[in-house]
């Protein structure tokens, strides 16, 4: 166990450096682009772009540029944005942290039950309809674009409804957990939704088909043999089984997410997290801001699958050795 | 006639026929490949229909155009009269084809023709980054699986490092970067309205869901007799790989085309939603709910048509999808699902 855990976090080091040299790459050392006059905005004068070249040390060689910039981000945390004159890049991305949390979490939450519910009953379900109707569902699910259906939920809860049926729908925004934990809950209840359709979708189709093919096993007609009720068969061994997979799964999405569509999802829905935090960055292109949330939400993203995969190996012995 | 009969039972199908006879009875196949098959003929007829049908020009701004509707001349962008009266409502849908179908948009501009023009660039720039997403994961599948040692080594470590970086955040930073003054290697110059930008981006992110799957297979295809057979027998390399592994990892291939076109057009339509993936005046489907989002509570055609589109398009691949896993999965077929 103890080296299997060496193995992964030496194998995430390795990843988190390539990505941060990577993503350094791209903004400051791609082909024909002048990194200073990304750097500074749109429109930026001489002196802001002298000013850029100067504090971002634009003149000295690749590799001393970038050990500086990692010192800016991670170790002084003092990486200043050009287009908002002097804000500090750093605490804007960590007062936003929260909100990116309270909407991912909650949206796991209910895809997490929505799609083990569902993938069991369309797995095991004895009426007819209920497998195909369910599969059909997730589909629809899988094919949404999360910020779409977000803009049809605002429709129908935001615009005429909301004088009658949605009238307790609070207008969009986000409402800290510390400040007022009920506005919090009405605040993110239709993001919440909304994130966790596609994710249900998925979830559903996943697990409805590694029950089934479980079911195949010879495990499962031993246990069969051995006069074991259909139900235990179910729950106990099948179910149980394929939510082997389903974990795996969830450390991915969930890490993936922030950069994802929780990124969508929050811009639709007018939530301050990291996500709108780069929308808005992109809108005016503030590179330092953008370049700190890439940077951040990819080793969160990173962090969680070697987490996960800690777990998983705690979980399953077999990994452990391979 | 029991002549031919005997003979039909003698010569069995190929694994690949027997799967398209299957996919041919498959109901969720046709019901998908018509849909598919009528918003792609949809699409090619944009021009068509903005020429001959609507005659307006969807990329154009025509801020002080006027319509005739049921005999009433009406300005296609009235101004607001709602709150401080400033801002126009442009015309909403007219439900007559020739004009205004759909309504207008911010600038005026015909939806229905943006729409129909919109779904090009979506179903273009999905299906060749779906394509080419396809055809890099082969090679680097067939070839680190294949060579195996360091070779394998370098190709995976750089899958993962792809793997682990969230799809949007990296589309982001490099649209970011590279659609203000676009991309230029060596004498090649991509422009930043080029839709070879965002394929090539949507191309390099979904790499990794799909190479590592073949790189595995191809590894323990290595290892099966007749592979070994092929070896043995002094096969050159491209044989090997064309006649035994190729043909062994396409049913897999097969399954991830519409998965991965879909997943492909998707990710277009929201950096397009972005305003980082197709660049005004061009429409894509992304763009046009992105013009909607102001419109929302005035017109809500304006983005709720676009999403129609993209929720039918990626719906009809999925189930297409399906339908191909089914007829190529023996075990599923077992299965009687």
């Amino acid at each position: 166990m103890f080296t299997f855990i060496a193995r992964r976090f030496a194998a995430m080091i390795f990843v988190l450096t390539s990505i941060s040299i990577l993503v350094f790459f791209i903004f400051f050392a791609t082909p024909g682009v002048d990194p200073a006059a990304r750097i500074a905005g749109r429109n930026a004068d001489q002196q802001t772009l002298m000013q850029v070249r100067h504090s971002f040390e634009l003149d000295k060689p690749l590799p001393f540029r970038y050990i500086s910039m990692m010192r800016h981000l991670f170790v002084e945390r003092d990486l200043t944005s050009y287009v908002n004159r002097g804000a500090k890049v750093i605490p804007q991305l960590s007062q936003a942290i929260p909100a990116t949390f309270s909407l991912v979490i909650g949206a796991a939450i209910l895809w997490l039950f929505a799609g083990i519910f569902f993938g069991v009953l369309a797995a095991s379900s004895k009426r007819k309809w209920i497998d195909p109707t369910i599969s059909f569902l997730g589909i629809v699910g899988i094919s949404l674009p999360v910020y779409w259906l977000g803009e049809v939920v605002n429709l129908i809860t935001q615009s005429k409804l909301h004088h009658s049926v949605f009238r307790w729908v609070p207008p969009l925004g986000y409402v800290g957990l510390s400040d007022n934990p009920w506005q919090w809950f009405l605040h993110l209840i239709f993001p919440w939704l909304t994130l966790a359709v596609l994710y249900a979708g998925i979830y559903v189709r996943v697990l409805r088909n590694e029950i089934m093919v479980v079911m195949g096993e010879d495990y499962i007609k031993t246990e069969r043999a051995k006069g074991a009720s259909e139900k235990r068969i179910l729950y106990k061994h099948a179910t149980r089984m394929s939510l082997m997979t389903i974990v795996s799964l969830f450390g991915l999405d969930f890490g993936a997410l922030v950069g994802g569509y929780a990124l969508l999802t929050e811009v639709v829905f007018g939530i301050q997290g990291v996500g709108k935090l780069t929308f808005d960055s992109l809108q005016n292109f503030d590179l330092p801001v953008i370049m700190a949330t890439v940077m951040y939400s990819s080793f969160f993203v990173v962090f969680m699958n070697a987490l996960v995969d800690v777990l998983y190996a705690v979980l399953d012995p077999r990994v452990r050795r391979a | 006639m029991a002549l031919k009969d005997s003979s039909e039972a003698i010569f069995s199908e190929s694994p690949g026929k027997i799967a398209l006879r299957i996919l041919r009875k498959d109901k969720r196949a046709k019901i998908s490949l018509s849909i598919l098959g009528v918003i792609i003929f949809m699409s090619f007829m944009a021009p068509v229909y903005s020429h001959y049908v609507a005659d307006s020009n969807p990329f154009e701004s025509s801020l002080n155009a006027t319509i005739n509707v049921h005999g009433v001349e009406k300005p296609v962008l009235e101004p607001s009269t709602t709150g401080l009266g400033l801002g126009v409502t442009p015309i909403g849908p007219t439900w007559n084809p020739r004009s205004y179908f759909l309504g207008a948009d911010g600038q005026g501009r015909d939806v229905m023709a943006r729409l129909l023009y919109g779904g090009r660039s979506t179903l273009l720039i999905g299906t060749t980054a779906g394509l080419l997403c396809i055809l890099f994961s082969l090679l680097i599948g067939i070839v680190a699986g294949y060579r195996r040692g360091w070779v394998d080594a370098v190709l995976s470590r750089i899958l993962d490092i792809i793997w682990a970086f969230p799809v949007y955040l990296l589309a982001i930073s490099l649209s970011v970067v590279l659609l203000t003054s676009g991309l230029t290697i060596g004498f090649i110059h991509l422009g930043p309205g080029s839709f070879a930008l965002p394929i090539l981006i949507i191309g390099v992110v979904y790499i990794p869901y799909v190479a590592r799957p073949i790189r595995a297979q191809v590894l323990a295809l290595r290892e099966r007799e007749f592979v070994r057979a092929a070896i043995g027998t002094g096969a050159k390399t491209s044989t090997i790989i064309f006649r035994e592994i190729l043909p062994n990892v396409m049913p897999s291939v097969v399954v991830f085309i519409p998965i991965i076109v879909s997943l492909s057009m998707l990710t277009e339509s929201a950096l397009s939603f972005l305003s980082i993936g197709v660049q005004p005046p061009a429409a894509s489907w992304g763009t046009i709910i992105n013009d909607g989002l102001a419109l929302l509570y005035t017109r809500p055609m304006v983005g709720l048509a676009p999403g129609i589109m993209i929720v039918l398009t990626a719906a009809a691949l999925n189930l297409y999808g399906d339908a191909v896993r089914d007829a190529l999965d023996p075990k599923s077929r077992a299965r009687g699902d």
